[in-house]
């Protein structure tokens, strides 16, 4: 059996990844509107919101699976309680991924 | 935020597989539902089941049979930010496979790996309570934790074993490194302890997974390591270029005695897995593989294709 072979096909595989990251976030389409000032005042915090959202969504949903090619927005809230107890998420970071499903 | 998002969710996968083993090919169609409700804000039930047919060749053509069972019916109730208290039928966290890698939307590979079967307790389901939740989560790491308890089950469709176990891991978001340690003990028959261990890489900044798991059960061990890659390279990961993921898969199994009882092979086993999986527009995938399997019972080629799709939806309309 030649195994080291494999393992060498492994590294050789490893070695040749491209600096690229594997993010697909999804997004519930929501069809809520925010006037011009509501975005302004917010605009900061939703950067943030976001940017923390995805990190955790990378970290713990992406890690076992693709994410879903998009989804009502009624159920991101049912999405996030079952993340939460299928990945142990902490209570913020429940908050944060709930936030991030409907920016 | 929008509100009204906690409409119950009917996900899921249906799946059509063929695998050919030895010169004798196999087919099975199958649909994996699952169903989440929550109730209120702390309480909710989910179940996953699998209804499947099985076409298996014979002498006079094919024979066929089926099977349609739970795997899980659980209800969980948030206690705290820290503790989610879980009871009914639950999927045994016993490293990684059984309880986050095993729906049929999420594998790679049609085939669970060869120990598997190690830890899960015949049937991968408990009947009892746990208590699992996130013990620290801090940016720089986290910590969580299971703990169970499940009493004897000959129920047909909740079958368990007396036993209790746990998993707990260290998630490390910086490095993207995950290490785990699992261990449980069957309270029924001859006792028997299973040890595990798990880690997961996902290096920063690329489309690389690495996932592997070692498992060590009264009459034998095993661990496998697995592979995959999508690159952006050619236009991202949409891009057709984009959508194709190489898999790869080492195994090896190893007998501590000849005592069957666990699942794993009877003899020493080796491995390898090679599969190409092609992920198509609206949550559908394609899973091939080639698997050579080595042993002194004899080596065999293992080719396997299959069709994936995901559902997920809302039962009914909201508001």
């Amino acid at each position: 059996m030649k195994m080291t072979s494999l393992a060498v096909m492994l590294a050789l595989a490893a070695v040749s990844l491209a600096p690229v990251a594997r993010s697909e976030a999804p997004a519930a389409s929501n069809g809520k509107t925010e006037t011009k000032s509501d975005k302004q005042q917010k605009d900061q915090r939703s950067h943030q919101d976001q940017d923390d959202g995805e990190r955790i969504f990378e970290a713990n949903c992406s890690r076992c699976h693709n994410a879903p090619e998009g989804f009502s927005p009624r159920i991101s809230g049912t999405i996030v309680r079952h993340m939460r107890m299928r990945a142990s998420l902490s209570a913020h970071d429940e908050q944060e991924l709930l936030r991030f499903f409907n920016p | 935020m929008a509100r009204a998002q906690d409409t119950p969710l009917i996900s899921g996968g249906v799946a059509f597989f063929s695998n050919t083993n030895g010169g004798n090919t196999s087919y099975m169609p199958l649909i994996e539902p699952l169903i989440a409700m929550p109730i209120g804000q702390r309480f909710m039930i989910e179940s996953r089941a699998a209804i499947l047919e099985s076409f298996n060749p014979t002498s006079n053509g094919y024979d066929h049979s089926h099977f349609a069972g739970f795997t899980y019916l659980q209800g969980d109730f948030i206690v705290n930010p820290h503790l989610t208290i879980v009871g009914g039928s639950f999927l045994l966290p016993f490293n990684t496979y059984n309880d986050r890698l095993s729906p049929v939307w999420i594998n790679n590979f049609q085939d669970g790996p060869l120990i598997a079967s190690l830890g899960i307790l015949s049937s991968g389901s408990g009947l009892g309570g746990m208590a699992r939740g996130s013990a620290v989560s801090h940016h720089s790491y986290s910590i969580d934790y299971a703990g169970w308890f499940s009493a004897r089950s000959g129920n047909e469709q909740f079958t368990a074993t007396r036993a209790f176990g746990g998993r707990t891991s260290l998630y490390l978001p910086d490095q993207r490194l995950e290490v785990g340690l699992s261990y449980d003990r069957q309270l029924q028959g001859t006792h028997e302890n299973f040890y595990g261990a798990h880690v997961w890489w996902e290096p920063a900044g690329t489309a690389f997974r690495l996932r592997s798991e070692y498992a060590r059960g009264h009459h034998a061990q095993g661990y496998w390591v697995e592979a995959d890659y999508r690159t952006q390279a050619f236009g991202g990961l949409n891009s057709w270029v984009g959508r194709f993921e190489p898999v790869f898969r080492l195994q090896q199994t190893f007998r501590r005695d000849t005592v069957v009882s666990d699942g794993v092979p009877l003899v020493d086993t080796q491995r390898a897995d090679f599969g190409i999986d092609y992920n198509l527009p609206h949550n559908t995938r394609i899973l091939t593989s080639y698997s050579r399997q080595f042993s002194s019972s004899g080596n065999t080629n293992i080719w396997e294709t299959g069709i994936v799709y995901r559902f997920l939806f809302p039962t009914w309309k909201g508001r």
